[in-house]
């Protein structure tokens, strides 16, 4: 582990009084000019000595290029527009965010990050501030600005707490992504985030696995499954013809505990006799177009489901467990890459993995064993996108009940969290947004304080053991995280990682102990 | 001085009725390119309508966030919807289009409640000042005008208390009314004597002109944030906004797409 102080974990969250300039040094990797231009927007390099490290710097005229496309943006988001305009600073959100509850920083209240680009905006956009710029807290747009826009910005993971409790509906995560589309068209890319999204177009996922490996990576999945309960479940890839094709975050091929997830999908759709298959060219749920706040990327990456879509010709889309993805597939997709017609229409467009099983084991189609979880006192984190900027079935709020419904399920232990921190209240992992990166591992440390604290709450209270998530970023950013608070990796699990512990298939023989 | 304030009202009126019809029809004209209604939320427009209703009725989010601001805050708008009722009597002509609605407005229990919602109003901005010196994390986002706002408040709703409750700063209401309804018929009358009077209305009058160009355009801005207004139907309806109507046509065309329809060769393999 970094060597990276780690807060003081009170009984409950306490709210920090604020300061100034705690996470200012705080700062991404910015991406590579190259990688810039390849998404169609504008980097540059200052030397080309490979014996120095590389320095990115702001492109010439880069003040006007912001404010060209502040004001673009204005025009074309109409949420920006208003949420400029609508801030009372009432305070309301002030004692919202994780990152404040976590780092103590004042701009890491949501209201002063998204001052940071709002004093900006009245100073150039508005009467007040261009002739009253001190009385409204309006700021001439300065280097020193762009520092801190590109430090606070990507201190957000545009989980959209804060927007919960606005009297005004103010949506932080909409402010961050349009001030990290401005960035991006200065020089001011995010390395992860931006080299991430090349693969996607380059490679097909985000984690660079091509073909091959995904190929390799399957079978050899159906020979340890096959290994272990010696019942021949198939991974299928490119399959013409299936009914569904899987949608899911390619963490699923390979990491810890999300592989675990896969397996349980699996073994649903072998004990319902589902035909289904992944795609090469869809070897990704997530779409990091939606962090950078790109319409453009996010549409480009979405495309991709629906010519897998239409190559393979099946009939249904269902996504994996990833939270993002799912905002994007359930929120964006049917805009972006619609209209679906030539899908079968009885079922929802995309389907969660979540809703398809919950309704096979409430047909009674799934053969299930509770008592394989008894080891366990499971709880469940809802993922920030799937709470506030997703649904799952047809009531609003399926996306807290199906979930749950799955779990205890297939769990005979179940407790929720601390009531503010869950459902529509509940805190992000600390990862989200794009910031899953080592370069921002102080950041993942202190953000996910709120949920650490009912998390340990949980535990000491009601004994529980294991946090299930439906979210490839969450369970990264526990596995990796939580073991600063004194939890282990194993006690982060996937949901289906329980199904998949708990369903008995025919013909299963159990490793012995 | 008559002609003076009643050009100034005019004035301010007019700039603030245009101020806020030019900021909604920017908001209209603006497009919402997605669907980002936070949820979970409602699946019809009934739904949204109640949504909105028990935001702008209740503040039912602000209720959720901080109990404080909510007590202050709501105390203070509903005093002010209570005072601006009251007052209506005042460019209300009893013989003209509005008068019906006279009878409602002159009653007693209306007339009194107006008059208490002085307190009403001058307490609950005294509590959001008290909680913008008081809590640190409201100072820090604090700008002069957000302060000055509530001042200037304070002063309309505390001047007219004095009319009201003061002996000796009373005012004849009978000649406002006249005043008023004169600007109103294009028949300007003299405003009755009072300093605090005139005080009042140049301290409305200033008000009219910081509403549409100040953070009170939260006032349209509440029924336009798409991510309480609009109804969550992703699934079932696509939502395209006209500027991005030319991705959708070329948006299979991206090479990697054109690509992947190629046939594989079998080295590929």
């Amino acid at each position: 582990m970094a060597d990276i102080e780690v807060p003081e974990v009170k009984e409950y969250a306490v709210v920090p009084m604020p300061k100034d300039d705690v996470m200012n040094h705080l700062k991404p990797f910015v991406a590579k000019p190259e990688f810039q231009e390849a998404m169609g927007y504008v980097g540059k390099k200052v030397h080309d000595d490979p014996k120095e490290m590389p320095e990115y710097v702001l492109v010439d005229g880069w003040k006007e290029k912001a404010l060209d496309k502040m004001g673009d943006l204005l025009g074309r988001y109409r949420s920006l527009q208003v949420f400029m305009d609508s801030c009372v600073k009432c305070g309301a959100c002030t004692d919202k965010c994780h990152y404040f509850l976590g780092t103590g920083d004042a701009k890491n209240m949501p209201v002063a990050r998204q001052d940071l680009l709002r004093s900006v905006y009245r100073r150039y956009f508005t009467f007040a501030g261009k002739y009253f710029p001190k009385l409204v807290g309006a700021k001439d747009l300065t280097e020193e600005v762009v520092d801190d826009w590109y430090s606070y910005f990507h201190q957000c993971s545009e989980c959209r707490r804060c927007a919960v409790f606005c009297p005004y509906g103010i949506d932080t995560a909409e402010v961050t992504m349009a001030a990290r589309e401005i960035l991006a068209h200065i020089g001011r890319g995010q390395k992860y985030a931006n080299e991430i999204i090349g693969k996607v177009f380059t490679i097909g996922n985000n984690l660079g696995l091509p073909e091959k490996a995904l190929i390799n990576v399957l079978e050899g999945l159906e020979e340890d499954v096959e290994y272990d309960i010696e019942v021949p479940v198939k991974f299928p890839l490119d399959v013409k013809g299936a009914d569904i094709l899987l949608v899911t975050p390619s963490a699923d091929f390979f990491a810890e505990p999300h592989i675990d997830g896969l397996i349980g999908y699996a073994k649903v759709f072998h004990q319902t006799n589902t035909s289904w298959t992944l795609s090469s060219i869809a070897s990704e749920a997530g779409n990091f177009g939606l962090f950078i706040g790109s319409y453009e990327n996010m549409q480009r990456i979405s495309m991709r489901v629906r010519e897998a879509a239409l190559q393979l010709g099946v009939k249904r889309i269902v996504y994996g467990e990833c939270g993002h993805a799912w905002r994007v597939g359930y929120s964006f997709l049917n805009t972006l890459a619609g209209p679906f017609d030539f899908l079968d229409q009885n079922y929802p467009i995309p389907q969660h993995i979540c809703e398809f099983t919950l309704d096979k084991l409430e047909k009674g189609e799934l053969t299930i064993d509770k008592s394989r979880n008894d080891d366990k006192t499971v709880t469940f984190h809802d993922s920030c996108n799937v709470a506030r900027g997703s649904g799952m079935g047809t009531e609003p709020g399926g996306q807290f009940t199906i979930p749950r419904a799955v779990i205890k399920g297939v769990c005979n232990n179940y407790v929720d969290m601390e009531k503010d921190t869950i459902h529509d209240a509940t805190f992000c992992c600390g990862g989200g947004g794009g910031l899953l990166t080592d370069d921002l591992m102080e950041l993942r440390v202190k953000g996910i304080l709120p949920r650490a604290t009912a998390l340990i709450n949980a535990k000491e209270e009601s004994g529980v053991t294991h946090m299930a998530a439906i979210c490839a970023i969450c369970k990264s950013q526990f596995t990796k995280v939580l073991p600063y608070y004194g939890f282990t990796m194993d006690q982060i699990v996937s949901v289906h990682q329980l199904v998949s512990d708990a369903i008995v298939l025919e013909g299963q023989v159990d490793p012995e102990d | 001085m008559s002609t003076l304030i009643a050009a100034l009202l005019v004035l301010a009126t007019l700039f603030m009725l245009g101020g806020l019809a030019r900021k909604a029809r920017q908001y209209r004209a603006t497009p919402a390119p997605l669907k980002i209604p936070v949820t979970p939320a409602p699946k019809t427009t009934g739904g949204v309508v109640l949504r909105l209703a028990k935001e702008v009725v209740l503040f039912a989010s602000l209720f959720r966030a901080s109990k404080w601001t909510w007590v202050f805050g709501w105390l203070f708008h509903v005093s002010l919807l209570l005072a601006f009722v009251r007052h209506l009597r005042y460019i209300i002509d009893p013989d003209g289009i509005f008068g019906f609605m006279m009878p409602v407005i002159g009653l007693w229990i209306v007339q009194i409640a107006g008059q208490y919602a002085a307190f009403g109003m001058l307490i609950g901005l005294g509590g959001l000042l008290a909680r913008r010196f008081l809590v640190a994390r409201v100072r820090y986002i604090s700008a002069p005008s957000d302060y000055l706002m509530l001042v200037l408040i304070m002063l309309i709703a505390f001047s007219g208390f004095m009319m009201s409750f003061v002996p000796g700063f009373a005012v004849d209401i009978v000649a406002v009314k006249v005043f008023m309804l004169g600007i109103i018929n294009f028949n300007l009358q003299e405003l009755p004597e009072g300093i605090v009077l005139v005080a009042h209305l140049l301290l409305v009058v200033v008000l009219g002109f910081v509403l549409p160009i100040s953070k009170l355009l939260h006032i349209p801005g509440v029924f336009y944030a798409p991510t309480r207004n609009q109804v969550d139907n992703p699934r079932e309806k696509r939502h395209i906004a006209d500027w991005a109507k030319p991705l959708d046509e070329t948006r299979n065309n991206y090479p990697e797409l054109v690509a992947s329809r190629e046939p594989k060769s079998e080295e590929a393999k």
